[in-house]
């Protein structure tokens, strides 16, 4: 704790430079974060010094190799509260994660007529293995349904949910509608059932504190590039005695104890589903964001990001013509911002504002259902991180008023 | 101002032709039909052509789009009428090898109003936005995946 938000664009390199003749504004957080210094500096440095093989030698480079991949899967633990790191998996993100769920927890467990429940808002990434999973078994897919503000309808959760469903999966920030969705409540109602709880935390661990044992999940799923790691390594939290009985869904090096001609043994957690060389130095660079992170304290991140919705939210909602989707009260919003301009094409949009330097997103935002449900076919998205301010916030309003003017008068 | 660039793309003839599409709608009776999509983006495209005696009579597009999909369509429905498949293909090359941006000296003259699409080439997030129409074009004619055209723009896509 202690390092001032304001004064951390030095650590982000990538942040100072020209974008068509433009200063570079980057609101595309939610599809990727950038990455500080310290991150790439900590990937170069494993790969100038410690570079080998983990688990594997007794040489020394392998030593140091295995203590800071370890000692990565222990920052993560602590950031998330996990009781042990035995239910700290290291996967290739949150895909990854949610996949393996299906694939090993599903498989076991979901049987003709149960039901698999998930809300409206879901990821492709949290929807896909669970449609996939239900048809394989003749489950019933049940959605969710959202009140008019964008929130989940909890009172729909409660009818949803019954004793027939087996797995509750539902992501705790929306990357589309900016909401937060009460998963402790729904983990409790889930347990009320016998299901389990299954968070997708890809939006919610960059941004707040997340505890596991207090929202009393049984699953998380995260990705470490959200949260200014490297691509290519993420995690999936799971409470120990569901590894215990979960079957692994690959197979191969590191995860073995004894292999026989005919079969084989498991090696201990975590290990049991890490196969094959894992991602190293990835999960050294997420120990290192976990650490940038810490410097300031999860409670001051979604501090400094909740002062931007406060500043930015109220300008857009005063365009005239802007669409802004999700709750429009600054305190239900997080800084993930979904729009559209009436009568332009969020393309068309987003194409104007990357000629002012301005990054967002726009498209269906891996959340097909959720744009049919909206009734668009697509938005504009800006997100807002750490390292972004209200000059940011600024240039985006600006640029989106200017983008209008030029396609109402077709030219400037 | 950094805005006045989006004039290479957004030409008043291509802002027109998206405020006010030429043969959008459907037709009575379609010889060939597709729908196509842009996953990335989430964009429809259904075309509906009739042909007459090996050409093309009548064209209709209809979905949703940006500005650059729908003046996009609307050019290239203005285009092809009239013409034979084997004309509307080489229309369908030419113009894909136009947005590329590969041969500058390329003779455009056989795309009528859709050559001012040109400008794409500099944006090249927005290639696959001006190339849905033809790629509809091309497979509804070919009845295939849209070979030829997919193969040239496989690179610049997604
Ligand atoms: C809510 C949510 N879930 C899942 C994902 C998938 O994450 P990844 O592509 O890193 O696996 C994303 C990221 O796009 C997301 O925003």
């Amino acid at each position: 704790m202690g390092k001032n938000l304001n004064d951390i664009r030095a650590d982000f390199p990538i942040l100072e430079q020209q974008v068509n003749d433009e200063p570079l504004v980057y609101l595309d957080n939610a599809a990727t974060t950038q990455k500080p210094k310290a991150v790439v500096e900590a990937l170069t440095h494993y790969y100038y010094h410690d570079n080998a093989n983990v688990h594997r030698g007794v040489h020394t480079l392998a030593e140091r190799a295995t203590e800071q991949f370890e000692a990565a899967r222990e920052k993560v633990r602590a950031f998330i509260n996990a009781r042990s790191t035995k239910e700290v998996l290291f996967t290739r993100g949150t895909t990854t994660s949610l996949n393996w769920i299906a694939a090993s927890y599903g498989e076991a467990n979901v049987n003709a007529g149960d039901e698999i429940v998930i809300s409206y808002m879901e990821h492709h990434s949290n929807l896909v293995p669970w449609q996939q999973l239900a048809l394989r078994k003749q489950a019933k897919l049940k959605y969710i349904k959202l009140n008019a503000d964008g929130t989940l309808d909890m009172t729909d959760a409660a009818q949803q949910i019954t004793d027939q469903t087996k797995i509750v999966a539902i992501a705790q920030v929306s990357n589309v509608l900016g909401v937060v969705n009460p998963v402790k409540d729904l983990a409790k109602l889930a347990h009320q059932h016998g299901a389990v709880m299954v968070v997708d935390g890809a939006q919610s661990l960059p941004n707040m504190p997340v505890d596991v044992q207090a929202l009393d999940c049984d699953f998380l799923a995260f990705s470490g590039h959200k949260m200014m790691g490297p691509t290519g390594i993420g995690g999936l939290y799971a409470k120990e005695e569901l590894l215990n009985a979960m079957a692994p869904v690959e197979f191969g090096g590191e995860m073995i104890d004894f292999v026989n001609l005919f079969d084989s043994s498991w090696s201990q957690l975590p290990w049991k589903f890490e196969a094959g060389t894992p991602d190293i130095s990835g999960a050294i660079g997420l120990g290192a964001a976990i650490d940038y992170l810490n410097q300031f304290g999860m409670a001051a991140v979604h501090e400094h990001e909740q002062k931007l919705v406060d500043y930015v939210l109220p300008q857009l909602l005063a365009i005239d013509g802007l669409t802004v989707y999700g709750p429009h009260d600054p305190a239900k919003h997080t800084g993930v911002i979904a729009f559209n301009l009436d009568g332009l094409h969020p393309h068309d949009l987003a194409t104007g504002l990357d000629m002012e330097g301005v990054a967002v997103r726009a498209g269906h935002h891996c959340a097909q259902p959720l744009m049919k449900y909206l009734q668009v076919p697509a938005t504009a998205r800006a997100s807002f991180y750490i390292y972004n301010t209200k000059a940011d916030a600024d240039r985006l309003v600006e640029s989106i008023v200017a983008t209008k003017e030029f396609f109402k008068n077709g030219t400037i | 101002m950094a805005l006045s660039k989006l004039d290479n793309l957004y030409r008043q003839v291509i802002l027109d032709h998206s405020a006010h599409p030429h043969h959008h709608g459907h037709l009575q009776k379609a010889t060939n039909e597709i729908e196509l999509r842009n996953p990335t983006c989430g964009d429809v495209l259904q075309l509906e052509i009739a042909l007459t005696d090996n050409k093309i009579s009548d064209i209709a597009f209809s979905g949703d789009g940006c500005t650059i999909s729908q003046a996009s369509a609307s050019m290239m429905t203005d285009a092809v009428i009239g013409k034979t498949p084997a004309e509307a293909e080489q229309m369908v090359q030419a113009f894909s090898t136009m947005v590329i941006g590969d041969r500058p000296d390329q003779d455009l003259s056989i795309l009528g109003d859709a050559s001012i699409l040109k400008g794409v080439a500099q944006f090249p997030a927005r290639i696959k936005c001006a190339t849905l129409a033809w790629k509809a074009l091309n497979n509804a004619l070919t009845g295939e995946d849209g070979k030829g055209m997919a193969q040239l723009l496989t690179s610049h896509e997604d």
